[in-house]
């Protein structure tokens, strides 16, 4: 098999992951896309492997080695994501991410005071609904 | 060992003394007071085998240097004759002694440790200025001796008055001190060493071209230290200090520096007769002046105080007239029987529980509560108004003769004009020292009123002490005016028929007319009663004498005076009473010239810091903050705008590589 296949499958699945992670609004799906562009870039690695182990006499199948670590990063990142999202969307009632917009400048001259009162108004109430959850 | 040895030893001793105290005196408080009297001791036997070794001969000079300096060679250098060894002899005496005297004084005292330390340190610097033969050394010593007093005079810190006062002391000397030091950088420059011996060969030989211009500097330090007017103004206020600190530094040592160094160096001063007759002015008014203000102060250590400012003038005043002799026989006698009256005063205020004359005038019974500090204050006061055979007579006589030689025509070592001026001031003085010494016994000790407070019995040793000080005090001078010239310059100081009648006829009558004004006004006070100060009456002496001078500006609204009826000292004054009690204004006259240019231009510089060097700081802040705010703009929140500005970001970074790789 030519290399252009893969190559050009893995683009795509790059670009459409792309297009998810800047487009969509949804944490979750976001987080999606990112395991999207993870696989394109695994593709890559075992297809680019292959093609060097043709042309080498002896290799390591370090491109093979390298996706398994991937996969394995990648589970864990997205349990760590996904755990987020759940816990994000307990408190505020949604994994929209346009309207988590704490980490703004606030309007004016964004002085640090007005920052430490925003994230201490913010926590408080979270915090209380945590336990009401909980 | 040889006398050079011992001479090394002598300031040494209580040097190491005072390192040892400060460095032990928290982990181990038992050897405080064996470590603050021991050395002063030793050195004290070390002073004694000095004098025994140089007996009034050849002067003893010893030398090294430790590295050379320059031009001008600085060595470590030694330099007895006869005044020096008897000056250390009496610094010797009166520093044990109020060591002896500390350990009593302030035994229950948190301080106690570092105080007896720069005590120590005081008197390894007076003795290190007495032996001295190289005027850098000297001035070592002459500075070591500024900085302990500051620290010793603001011993009891949390009173206003001493903070004020030892401030007061350190910069009121150290304003004399610069002059000085210019001074003596102009006598080296023109002897080409800072030896007293080349300096003095080299005033002999003539080689001295400035020698007023000298002469006047070096007075501007001499004032300072000896508190000479107008730099005499510390003094007074310093006596917010422990009383046998007033002894030892404000009566027999530190203050006769200055007295000491001119009789050093005599021939310098007497190469410019200006700068005698200056001295000789400043010696007149001084002891006039003090004598005055002496009559009108209410706290009994003011009172001596001033005196001591007034002997100093007679010290002075023998310089001007070219008898060094005189002048450090004077500061023997003075330095005993001055130290005897601070210590004896020290235990008259723990014993009445206050400080001012008026209320120990209202306490009945205060000379049967402390018969030890009765006698020996009376005999110190005695010695003090010059009346014959105390130590004082002698040596103020020598002084007056020394004076009454120059005024009929003896000038060749000294201008007739500086004769006269001493002799008329000494004898006004001598009149008026006799006033306040009465006056000072009178009320002292002869109150009418209700029993002092009890407050029980002085410690032995502060009692041996003042016995121990009023022998020299009543037979120095009569034994030892003899024996003297041998170890001085060899000028008689035998003293002269005419002005021992003259003087001791004045110091009669001075006593006499304060006795008929006393007699005439303590019937007012029954009907004038003035409240006591009260004090803790069972604490240790320190602790009653701080409370008591906190107290008295409180209870009469002055330092200095109290609005006493029955004062002897307001009938002899008259209208200049108020004036003499607030030291004739000296005061008020440096807050106009300099304390207040000072605060303005202190207001000045603090409003061009607040209002216009920060005005720059805050402008060249403006921009950035502009910067800032406008960046900040792009912190909008949103993860996928930074995504996107990450990606384009990437984008041509890449392309710009792919460009480069290409060569396009």
């Amino acid at each position: 098999m030519h290399l252009v296949y893969p190559a050009v499958l893995s683009a795509l699945l790059f670009c459409t992951g792309l297009y998810g992670v800047l487009a969509r609004r949804n944490a979750i799906l976001v987080l999606m896309s990112v395991e999207l562009m993870l696989n394109a870039v695994n593709l890559n690695l075992v297809a680019f492997d292959v093609w060097l182990s043709k042309a080498a006499r002896e290799t390591l199948h370090s491109g093979q080695a390298l996706t398994l670590f991937t996969i394995a990063i990648a589970a864990a990142e997205i349990g760590i994501g996904l755990a987020i999202v759940l816990a994000v969307h307990r408190n505020r009632g949604t994994s929209d991410i346009d309207r988590l917009r704490d980490a703004a400048e606030g309007p004016g001259d964004g002085s640090d005071d007005s920052d430490g009162s925003d994230s201490a108004a913010a926590t408080a109430p979270g915090a209380e609904k945590a336990e009401a959850t909980a | 060992m040889t006398t050079t040895t011992y001479a090394v030893l002598v300031p040494l001793l209580p040097f190491l003394g005072a390192v040892a105290g400060l460095l032990l005196g928290r982990t181990a408080p038992g050897f405080v007071r064996p470590l603050a009297v021991l050395p002063t001791l030793a050195s004290l036997v070390l002073t004694v085998l000095v004098a025994a070794g140089q007996g009034g001969g050849r002067a003893v000079d010893a030398a090294t240097q430790l590295t050379p300096t320059g031009s001008v060679p600085i060595e470590l250098a030694l330099h007895i004759d006869g005044f020096a060894a008897l000056v250390a002899v009496l610094v010797g005496v009166v520093a044990t002694c109020v060591q002896l005297y500390s350990t009593g004084y302030l035994r229950d005292d948190a301080r106690y440790p570092s105080y007896a330390a720069l005590v120590s340190l005081f008197t390894s610097a007076m003795l290190l200025v007495v032996y001295s033969g190289d005027l850098i050394v000297l001035l070592v010593g002459w500075e070591v001796m500024g900085i302990c007093s500051y620290f010793l005079v603001g011993h009891y810190w949390e009173t206003p008055q001493a903070r004020a006062a030892s401030l007061k002391a350190f910069l009121v000397t150290k304003l004399g001190d610069v002059p000085f030091l210019i001074g003596l950088f102009a006598l080296a420059g023109d002897a080409g060493s800072f030896r007293v011996t080349t300096v003095l060969g080299a005033v002999a030989s003539g080689h001295l071209h400035h020698p007023t211009l000298v002469a006047l500097l070096l007075l501007a330090g001499v004032a300072g230290k000896s508190a000479q007017f107008p730099l005499h103004s510390w003094l007074p206020d310093a006596m917010a200090g422990p009383t046998p600190v007033s002894a030892l530094i404000h009566a027999a040592t530190m203050v006769a520096a200055g007295v000491y160094f001119v009789a050093r160096l005599l021939p310098v001063f007497q190469a410019s007769s200006a700068a005698m007759v200056v001295l000789a002015v400043m010696a007149a008014v001084t002891m006039a002046g003090s004598a005055l203000a002496a009559l009108a102060q209410d706290d009994i250590k003011r009172v001596l105080a001033y005196s001591t400012i007034g002997q100093l003038g007679y010290m002075t005043g023998a310089l001007a007239v070219g008898d060094r002799g005189a002048a450090v026989f004077h500061l023997l006698s003075h330095g005993a029987f001055k130290a005897l009256l601070f210590l004896a005063a020290g235990v008259v205020i723990h014993a009445a529980g206050t400080n001012s004359l008026a209320a120990m005038s209202r306490m009945g019974n205060l000379r049967d509560r402390v018969p030890d500090a009765y006698w020996t204050m009376t005999v110190a006061l005695l010695a003090l108004a010059a009346i014959p055979p105390f130590s004082g007579f002698f040596s103020k006589e020598t002084v007056l003769g020394a004076a009454e030689h120059v005024a009929t025509g003896h000038t060749g070592h000294a201008p007739g004009a500086a004769g006269w001026i001493v002799l008329v001031a000494g004898l006004v003085t001598a009149l008026l020292t006799a006033a306040y010494a009465m006056r000072l016994w009178l009320l002292a000790f002869r109150g009418r009123g209700a029993d002092a407070p009890g407050h029980g019995r002085q410690p032995v040793v502060m009692n041996a002490v003042l016995w121990v000080l009023a022998v020299p005090s009543l037979a120095f001078g009569g034994l030892a005016f003899r024996v003297l010239p041998d170890w001085f310059d060899g000028r008689s100081l035998a003293p002269a028929l005419t002005t021992s009648v003259l003087g001791t006829g004045l110091a009669v009558a001075g006593g006499v007319l304060a006795y008929g004004a006393w007699r005439h006004t303590t019937a007012l006070a029954a009907r004038a009663p003035l409240g006591a100060v009260a004090a803790h009456p069972e604490a240790d002496a320190g602790l009653v004498e701080s409370e008591a001078i906190a107290s008295h500006e409180p209870a009469y609204g002055d330092i200095a005076y109290a609005p006493d009826p029955a004062d002897p000292g307001r009938l002899l004054l008259g209208p200049l009473h108020r004036h003499a009690a607030a030291g004739f204004h000296l005061d008020t006259v440096y807050a106009a010239l300099f304390v207040r240019p000072v605060t303005a231009g202190a207001s000045l510089v603090r409003f061009l810091d607040r209002e216009v060097v920060e005005t720059y700081v805050r402008g060249a802040g403006a921009l950035p903050r502009l910067l800032g705010a406008a960046v900040r703009r792009a912190q909008t929140g949103n993860v996928q705008t930074y995504v996107s500005a990450l990606l384009a970001g990437t984008v041509v970074l890449a392309v710009a590589a792919v460009l480069v790789a290409t060569g396009a």
